[in-house]
């Protein structure tokens, strides 16, 4: 009995060549379907198969993937437009990051897309007035601790997380990428000063600091989690933009390491490219999904949990953050 | 995963992967007479997995998983494995459904009219269509009741009934053949009995109503009742909604008209022989 | 103040249901449903025919909808109100 390979390289496969769907039995839609919800590419899938001829059920299963996408990118782009209205005194570019930019900048990277919390990137000189203008215009602080608190504005690359108190959205208020105690140090001075403006006056970073970003997160800020998401952002941007000038900009950032994988894993996944070594390893990573949507492969995915808390603190500090959160809980 | 059981109900379709045989025998026994999930394409995926592997056997506790997830949800025993079916199910609704607006509400019809009962836990909705059901309403459902945002139309939802305490016994006598789920004692909500809804509604579970009235009920009161302004109507219907949010201008037009189109009343009642005269003059006043 | 400029959203920015005293707005820009009473529904449509000055507002409101018990200062309050809900915008 031949083993069938069945994690989200299928779901890869679907977005990369719809055609593909047409030969899919019920069976194979339902885990398609599965799949794409728990890595929150429905929307996006959507987008990429409509026209092909599929079964009733899914079509109207899609149709909703869609509708859900397009309310998620309206609230998103009117969270964008508060934040605006609420900063437009503090005078300092404000700089939209990840989904959010990609809807507001019509990208092709932002059809179908899911999209979270809202992300800005400012000028670390200028976080205090932005943070005052914020809390001025409704948010507020989600978790009131201040150990966290001192360890957030020390060390990470964002403040704390603010949520407005009548809508319910939370904003991320970043100075740079990546946290500050990670052995990478980008130049945000420099993606802040290659930024692009849009009509509104709010900016998005220039293509290539929007792939580096989502290389920098998706590998030296996270435990790839959403890692297919991320990956297919990146094969988005690089089918629309191309990558001239990326290596040089990436080298400026301290990332060409990264970015240089981004680009083998989207070919490995998305295109005809064969992964080798280590990048082996996170595409197990990456697709570890279930026909069910359970999450799998529990080992290769414990190890990139630790892997990612090391990437951002030295292990000594590592070593005193987790002793200190253990004491407290 | 290992035990898997799918079924329609009304236009939604399920699938239900489950750890442990038992919660799938059971559903599969009481929902035996309802179609499966068109194209054989269900519409949301429900799991009840074991958090770690030994839990499967070790005081089995059974997690509430699916497309739509919530992280804090608390487990529930392996006896209560079908009450955590029919929340998982619940829960995909609430958390995933776009097609229609989810009123959370009993529906019976008669003349393809619906009559639509609100309220919190406890407020009768469950038990009042139960027993409109017995005089000869159609059960449309009792959890849930589908407004299509086209049409202004109502589609039917007719779950397993969910009975909690004093409601068993008065539903048992109601429908003295109707088939039962295990009894479930001292859940989280109190005494949980889930009953089968009789084969008129299961075959006619594909059939739209125009929705008539309005109504919100309230139990262990003298028998009154009065119209419901309609921006409270509005109000309590928007919190009685999980979707309505995103479901945008479409959800929007659809509850306006609902409220537009369709009298609000609400209703004190002492008992169900008492609510059940009250909605019969209620409905030949229409 | 007196120079500040008010305006709301467009045209077709909303759906407006009229209930009873109350009205319920939607607001399609931030898909936000909301619940106004008098003299806001009056405000947005005044607003909806263009940008305006608060003294004018006052002076529409009295004559277009028999508004007049309304002060400057208690107009200004309302406008804050409905600046807080993101359905207008100052200068």
């Amino acid at each position: 009995m031949v083993r069938l390979v069945s994690d989200a390289r299928i779901l890869a496969r679907a977005l990369a060549d719809p055609a593909g769907v047409g030969g899919l039995d019920a069976e194979g839609w339902t885990a398609l379907l599965a799949m794409a919800r728990a890595e929150q590419l429905v929307g996006t899938l959507a987008i990429r198969v409509d026209g092909l001829p599929m079964p009733v059920a899914v079509k109207a299963i899609l149709a909703d993937a869609r509708a859900a996408a397009e309310h998620g990118r309206r609230a998103a782009l009117w969270e964008a437009e508060m934040a605006r209205r609420a900063l437009a005194a503090v005078d300092c570019p404000i700089i939209l990051l990840k989904g959010t930019a990609f809807v507001a900048a019509g990208l092709s990277a932002g059809q179908g897309r899911s999209i979270g919390d809202l992300d800005i990137l400012v000028p670390r000189e200028s976080i205090d007035a932005v943070e005052a203008a914020l809390l001025a215009a409704g948010w507020e602080w989600v978790k009131p601790d201040p150990y966290d608190d001192a360890y957030y504005r020390r060390w990470m690359h964002e403040l704390p997380p603010l949520i407005h108190r009548e809508r319910d959205r939370m904003i991320d208020v970043h100075h740079t990428i990546l946290p500050l105690t990670a052995r990478i140090t980008p130049d945000a001075a420099a993606l802040i000063a290659g930024s692009f403006t849009l009509e509104n006056g709010l900016r998005t970073l220039s293509p290539n600091g929007m792939l580096i970003h989502a290389a920098a997160h998706l590998f030296a800020d996270g435990d790839l989690a959403g890692g297919l998401r991320n990956l297919w952002d990146i094969r988005c941007l690089i089918e629309e933009f191309g990558t001239d000038g990326l290596d040089m900009e990436a080298k400026r950032h301290g990332l060409s390491r990264e970015v240089a994988r981004s680009l083998r894993l989207v070919d490995a996944l998305f295109a005809e490219g064969t992964a080798r070594g280590a990048d082996r390893l996170y595409i197990r990573r990456i697709t570890a999904r279930d026909g069910w949507g359970r999450p799998t492969r529990p080992i290769t995915r414990l190890g990139f949990y630790v892997r990612s808390h090391l990437l951002r603190m030295p292990p000594a500090m590592l070593a005193r953050h987790l002793w200190t959160k253990w004491r407290k809980a | 995963m290992r035990h898997a059981f799918s079924v329609r109900i009304g236009p939604v379709g399920f699938r239900i992967g489950s750890d442990w045989r038992a919660p799938i025998a059971e559903l599969e026994s009481l929902y035996r007479d309802y179609p499966k999930p068109r194209d054989g394409i269900p519409d949301f995926t429900v799991r009840l997995f074991a958090r770690r592997p030994w839990r499967r056997f070790v005081r089995p506790s059974v997690e509430i998983g699916g497309d739509y997830m919530l992280p804090e949800a608390a487990p529930l025993p392996l006896r209560q494995g079908l009450l955590a079916a029919e929340m998982a199910m619940n829960l995909q609704m609430a958390l995933g459904a776009r097609r229609y607006l989810l009123l959370h509400a009993s529906a019976v019809e008669r003349d393809g009219r619906a009559l639509l009962m609100t309220g919190i836990s406890g407020a009768g909705k469950s038990t009042l269509a139960t027993l409109l059901a017995a005089k000869g309403w159609r059960f449309m459902g009792d959890e849930f009741a589908l407004l299509d945002p086209a049409t202004g139309l109502i589609h039917a939802f007719p779950r397993l009934i969910s009975l909690k305490n004093d409601a068993i016994a008065a539903a048992e006598a109601a429908w003295p053949q109707a088939r039962m789920g295990p009894l479930m004692p001292a859940t989280p909500k109190g005494d949980i009995r889930h009953m089968v809804p009789d084969s008129r509604a299961i075959a006619a579970m594909d059939t739209l109503a125009t929705p008539a009235l309005l109504l919100f009920p309230r139990y262990g009161f003298d028998a009154e009742a009065r119209p419901v302004p309609p921006a409270e109507a509005f109000v309590r219907m928007t919190q009685a909604s999980t979707n309505y949010v995103a479901l945008g201008e479409a959800g929007f037009g659809a509850l306006t008209g609902l409220i537009a189109g369709v009298p609000s009343v609400a209703i004190d009642y002492p008992d169900g022989a008492s609510a059940i005269k009250q909605v019969e003059a209620l409905w030949s006043a229409l | 103040m007196s120079g500040t400029i008010f305006w709301g959203p467009p045209d077709n920015g909303l759906l407006i249901a009229p209930l009873d005293e109350f009205t319920a707005v939607y607001h399609r820009a931030s898909g936000i449903t909301h619940l106004l009473t008098e003299p806001a529904p009056q405000i947005l449509a005044v607003l909806g025919e263009g940008p305006v000055l608060l003294d004018a507002l006052l002076a529409r409101l009295a004559q277009d909808f028999d508004l007049t018990d309304g002060t400057r200062e208690a107009l200004a309050a309302r406008l804050d109100e409905l600046v807080e809900a993101g359905l207008v915008e100052r200068t």
